[in-house]
Order: structure tokens, then C-alpha cells, then sequence
């Protein structure tokens, strides 16, 4: 059994072989003529407009939690509901009880004001 | 009743406890909701606290109710055995006590009290299936409910620096050990092929899949549960997260989160690993030897009384490894009635620390007990009976815990784990002694006047009598609880041959 996985080893050590050793080759090999613009993160890319570590609103945050709660909720509704048939009425009680959590998990959050944008 | 679990519905019998107790922490979670700008009505914690003190009545009444139903099916993924019903009787005591001390704590540090007892219930659901699931997959998954909530009680209280550190330690590390438990069981899984317990224990027994792998797999099981239970050298992060909670959150955290890993470590390693006994049993013993010394001496110079508790509950976790290294069923009904003692006993001396460091938990030093006992007597010999209790003095629930793990370690031959235990129980009593020495012997230094911040409430009164009482019933009368922990235990232990030697 352990002989079908040697060719995932022997590309496993090919690859780290190879990426070291581009990095290592550029490393050693390359001219060093720095620039401000050479240096910047994304040499093509936008010019930076400040910091990394801006502060910005808590809302945001807020609003990236409510999206993961539907988007989990889309992503076990859609194989039920392609499968909805076969799976008969034991498949529509579990999906009842797995959205009466989360419909208690939206209450919870628009009674504590998650919604409101001020 | 029997159940076959030929429909998915009887899961919905063997799962009463649990499920009851979820639907009630979304009900007090719901109950409890306010905007963050909303004034809180008074005394909303206890009416909140009674109410959460209800969904684990129900849930201890359907607990009860499993007792006359039998199954069937050993492929289940949950099971109906002792084993199970007794640790949830532990957990569901562990919780009321919890929300018996926090009702009034969570208004005056003016916490979210629905959010803080949903915690609670949901974390007590996940250590109820930790208990009483036989699949790999369901109990990363309880212990993760159980985790998650612990997390986010250490950080509990925003306003508090310690608390968020201790948080985001404890997170960090829960996460880390987490994931060894989950290779674990990958590895376990790739060499035997089932996350089922018993069917990975026929397959060791059979022979099959014994390899490094198996055992690789098994060593990160063994490091996943020994990071939960704060054995030495996995105890790093106690300290720290003990001191930072809120203080019903750690004494929840010492006493009932310990437990439920105690519980899946003991059913994981006697149910799937009996063969491999040879293997585990070694380092279960250098696990247990080093939690007992090293905890105890490093307790011994602790002056900040919160820190001291948790090294103490870190060396308590010690002597219940020995139960695990004999692995005999006389062991883990000991280490069942040791855990329900060691529960009371342990949230008792938390609700008293409580008590005494005041409004903004500021008398939190060894210094500030001096003269306690003539102050305010009845706290003080509350706290003596606790004191001498979890040091394991004649007469209390403690002693005879004690006494039964050592019987357990004598039975399987364990003759130095015994002794290392006896030595760091004497060792352990000085540092509980001492703070009874503060109490009685010394002088309140003078300045201290204002007695009346010592603030006790009803329902703390009725933790700590009632804790106090069973332990001192328990020390003179053990036969009853005993018994219940034997049929707990039954079948959960191995026949083994006597080994004669010192060192594993």
C-alpha cells in the first residue's frame, strides 16, 4: 500500500527541489540595483497609500460574519435541496432543525443591533 | 425502552440530555438579548441564572430517564452505557453550581448574563456528547463545542486586560492541541481504517494495522487530550488562563472542562487502545509522576492565591493519571468519584476566592487572608473544609477519592506511582495549610476595617453549604457514591498480568 504513494513523495521532493533552487539560483546570481520603486511591495502595482494596518469600522467585521452564516447556510441548502426527493421527509426534518439554529443565530444577532448600520 | 437505532429518530431518544439542554441555551441565549446601549433591567443575571438552572433540570430528568433504556447497537454513534450517565450527572452538577456562584457575579461585573449562561449550557452539551460518544470525528466535534465556549468565557469580561489575554492564550494554545488531536485520529483512521472505537480496538487486538503509523497516530492522540487535561509539561497555559477568566468561568474551566477530558481521554485509550497498553502505559506513568511533582512544587510558591488553585488543579490532573496508568475498572471508578469530588470540592474554593476578592477583584493575595478566619468565621471554615478537602485530609470527600485512586495503583501493582502520590499530597498540604494558617493565625493588619466587603449572596450560601456538606457526608460515608461510580466504570478497564518493577 505505502508503494502507490512514492511517486507523491518523489514529486513532492522535485517540487521543493526545484523552488529552492530557483530562489536560491536568483538569489546568488542576480544583480542588486535597488530603487524606491523596485523596493515598493508590487513593483507594477498601485503606488501604496499608506499603511497596512489601517484601523477601519467594526461594522465591516459584522457584516463578514452575517455573510458567512447565509453562505454556510447555501452551501448544505443547494446538495439537499438537488437531492430533495431520495432524501424524503427524514432529510427535511434535519434541514428544519439546521435552520431553526441558524434563524435563532439571526434573531440573536439583529435583537443585538448586528444589522444596524447607525 | 430498546433502542436499535435502525431509524435516525432514536437518536433523538439517546440524544435527550444533550438536545434538550441546546434548544434551552438558545432560549435563555434569546431570553437574554440586549443592545449594547439598552439599559439591563435588575437582577437580570439571577432571573436568567434561574432559568438556565431549569434546562439543566431537564436535562438531568432525561438523564435520569436513560437509565431504562438500553440499546442494541454497538455500531451507534453515541452510546447508552454507566460510563456516560455518570459523567453527565458530573457535568450537569458542574454547570448548576457554575450558574449558582456566576448569578450574581455577572451583574456586578456587569457581564452579558444570556450570552454568559448560553456559553455555559452549550459548552455543557458538547462535554455530555465528549462523554458518551464512541466515534473519533463526533468527539473532535464535541470537544470543539466544549472548546469554543471555554474560549470565549476566559474572555469573557472586555474590560479586563487579563481576561483577554487569557482568552487569546488559551485559544491559541486549545487550537494548536486541537490539531494534534485531529492528526491523531487521521493517522489512527489511515491505520486501522474506522473512527469507530470498538472496531479500532478489535482491529489492534486482531493485529491488524499495527505499524508506526497506529502508534504515531495514538502519541498525537495522547498529546492532543494530555494539552486538555494541563498534564505536565502540556500545563504552560493553565496559569495564566486560570488567573485571566472571570472567576466562575475558571472554577467551570478547573472543574467541569477537566473532567469531560478526563472522561474522553479514559473511554479513547481503554476502548480502542487495550492492546496497545505496553506502548501507552509508560508514558501515561512519566505523564502522571512529572504532573505530580512539578505541579505540587511550583504551587508550593505561589503567593497569588488564584494561580495557586490552578497549579493545584494542574497536580490533581496528576493523580488522576495514575487512575488511567492502572487502567483496572477499580481505577476508573475511582477516577469517577475522584472527578465528582474534586468538581465540588474545587468550585466551593473558587466561590469562597470569589467572595473575598471583592467588587473589583482586587484581594487576590495570600496577605489578604490574614485574619480572614476571625472576621468572618463562617467563610473561613467553609473555606478550611474545602481547603483540607482538596489536600485530601482525613474525614473529607478528598480523603476517600484519594484513598480509592491509591487502591486502584496498589490493585494494578503501581507500587512508586502510589508512593509519588502519597508524597505530593503531603507535599500539597503545605501550601493549602498555609492559606488556612493566614485565616486562623495571623492578624488582620490594621488598616483593614471594612469587613463588610466580604459580599456572599443566597445562592453562593447555598453552593457553599451544600458543597461543603457532601463533602464532609462523602468523607464519612463513600459507600453509596462508590457504588454508582463501579457501575459507571463497568467494563472500562483492562485485566492485565501484574507487572514487578519500579519504573514503567
Amino acid at each position: 500500500m505505502a508503494e502507490s504513494y512514492i511517486p507523491v513523495l518523489v514529486l513532492l521532493g522535485v517540487s521543493v527541489v526545484n523552488a529552492v533552487g530557483i530562489l536560491a539560483a536568483t538569489h546568488i546570481l542576480n544583480p542588486r540595483r535597488p530603487t524606491p520603486e523596485k523596493d515598493m511591495p508590487y513593483e507594477s502595482g498601485m503606488v501604496p497609500l499608506g499603511d497596512t494596518r489601517a484601523r477601519f469600522s467594526i461594522k465591516f467585521y459584522m457584516v463578514a460574519i452575517s455573510f458567512i452564516i447565509f453562505d454556510l447556510e447555501a452551501i448544505f441548502l443547494i446538495p439537499w435541496a438537488v437531492e430533495m426527493r431520495s432524501l424524503g421527509w427524514e432529510g427535511f426534518i434535519a434541514v428544519s432543525i439546521f435552520m431553526a439554529v441558524l434563524v435563532v443565530g439571526f434573531i440573536y444577532e439583529w435583537r443585538k443591533g448586528g444589522l444596524d448600520w447607525e | 425502552m430498546n433502542l436499535d437505532f435502525a431509524s435516525n429518530a432514536d437518536y433523538f431518544f439517546a440524544l435527550a440530555p444533550e438536545i434538550l439542554l441546546s434548544i434551552w441555551a438558545m432560549v435563555v441565549l434569546l431570553a437574554g438579548v440586549r443592545k449594547e446601549s439598552d439599559s439591563r433591567p435588575p437582577g437580570e443575571g439571577t432571573t436568567l441564572g434561574w432559568l438556565s438552572l431549569v434546562g439543566l433540570l431537564l436535562a438531568a430528568m432525561a438523564n435520569g430517564w436513560l437509565y431504562g433504556v438500553t440499546q442494541d447497537a454497538p455500531g451507534a454513534m453515541i452510546t447508552i452505557d454507566g460510563f456516560r450517565l455518570f459523567a453527565n450527572w458530573l457535568f450537569i452538577l458542574g454547570a448548576g453550581l457554575t450558574i449558582l456562584v456566576s448569578m450574581s457575579y455577572v451583574g456586578r461585573q456587569r457581564l452579558q448574563s444570556g450570552e454568559f449562561y448560553s456559553l455555559i449550557l452549550l459548552a455543557t452539551v458538547g462535554m455530555m456528547v465528549m462523554g458518551g460518544t464512541r466515534n473519533l470525528i463526533l468527539l473532535f466535534l464535541a470537544l470543539e463545542t466544549m472548546s469554543i465556549g471555554a474560549y470565549v468565557l476566559t474572555a469573557f469580561n472586555r474590560r479586563d486586560r487579563r481576561s483577554a489575554e487569557g482568552g487569546l492564550k488559551y485559544f491559541l494554545l486549545g487550537s494548536f492541541s486541537s490539531g494534534f488531536l485531529l492528526y491523531g485520529i487521521a493517522l489512527v483512521w489511515g491505520a486501522t481504517g474506522s473512527v469507530h472505537l470498538p472496531e479500532i480496538g478489535a482491529t489492534v487486538a486482531a493485529g491488524a494495522g499495527l505499524s508506526g503509523l497506529l502508534l504515531a497516530g495514538m502519541a498525537l492522540l495522547l498529546i492532543g487530550f494530555a494539552f486538555k487535561i494541563a498534564a505536565v509539561p502540556f500545563h504552560m497555559w493553565t496559569p495564566d488562563v486560570y488567573e485571566g477568566a472571570p472567576m466562575p468561568a475558571t472554577a467551570f474551566m478547573a472543574a467541569a472542562v477537566k473532567a469531560a477530558s478526563f472522561v474522553a481521554f479514559v473511554r479513547v485509550f481503554l476502548e480502542a487502545f487495550p492492546a496497545l497498553y505496553e506502548s501507552w502505559y509508560p508514558v501515561v506513568w512519566w505523564l502522571a509522576a512529572l504532573t505530580m511533582i512539578v505541579a505540587n512544587l511550583i504551587a508550593l510558591s505561589q503567593a497569588n492565591i488564584k494561580r495557586m488553585l490552578a497549579y493545584s488543579s494542574v497536580a490533581h490532573g496528576g493523580y488522576l493519571l495514575v487512575a488511567l496508568a492502572a487502567a483496572s475498572q477499580l481505577a476508573t471508578a475511582g477516577l469517577l468519584f475522584y472527578l465528582l469530588v474534586y468538581t465540588i470540592m474545587n468550585i466551593g474554593a473558587f466561590a469562597i476566592v470569589m467572595v473575598v476578592s471583592g467588587h473589583s477583584e482586587e484581594r487576590l493575595q495570600l496577605d489578604d487572608y490574614s485574619g480572614f478566619g476571625w472576621q468572618q468565621p463562617t467563610l473561613a471554615v467553609l473555606f478550611t473544609i474545602f481547603l483540607l478537602s482538596l489536600a485530601g485530609f482525613p474525614g473529607t470527600g478528598g480523603f476517600m477519592a484519594k484513598i480509592y485512586l491509591l487502591q486502584g495503583a496498589v490493585d494494578s501493582q503501581l507500587w512508586t506511582l502510589a508512593i509519588l502520590l502519597v508524597l505530593a499530597t503531603v507535599v500539597s498540604y503545605y501550601y493549602y495549610l498555609r492559606v488556612a494558617w493566614y485565616m486562623w493565625m495571623r492578624d488582620a493588619p490594621a488598616e483593614t476595617t471594612e469587613g463588610a466587603g466580604y459580599w456572599a449572596p443566597i445562592p453562593v450560601q447555598m453552593v457553599l453549604l451544600l458543597s461543603a456538606g457532601v463533602l464532609l457526608y462523602l468523607g464519612i460515608f463513600p459507600g453509596g457514591l462508590l457504588d454508582g461510580a463501579l457501575a459507571g466504570a463497568e467494563g472500562l478497564g483492562l485485566a492485565r498480568e501484574p507487572f514487578f518493577g519500579f519504573l514503567p
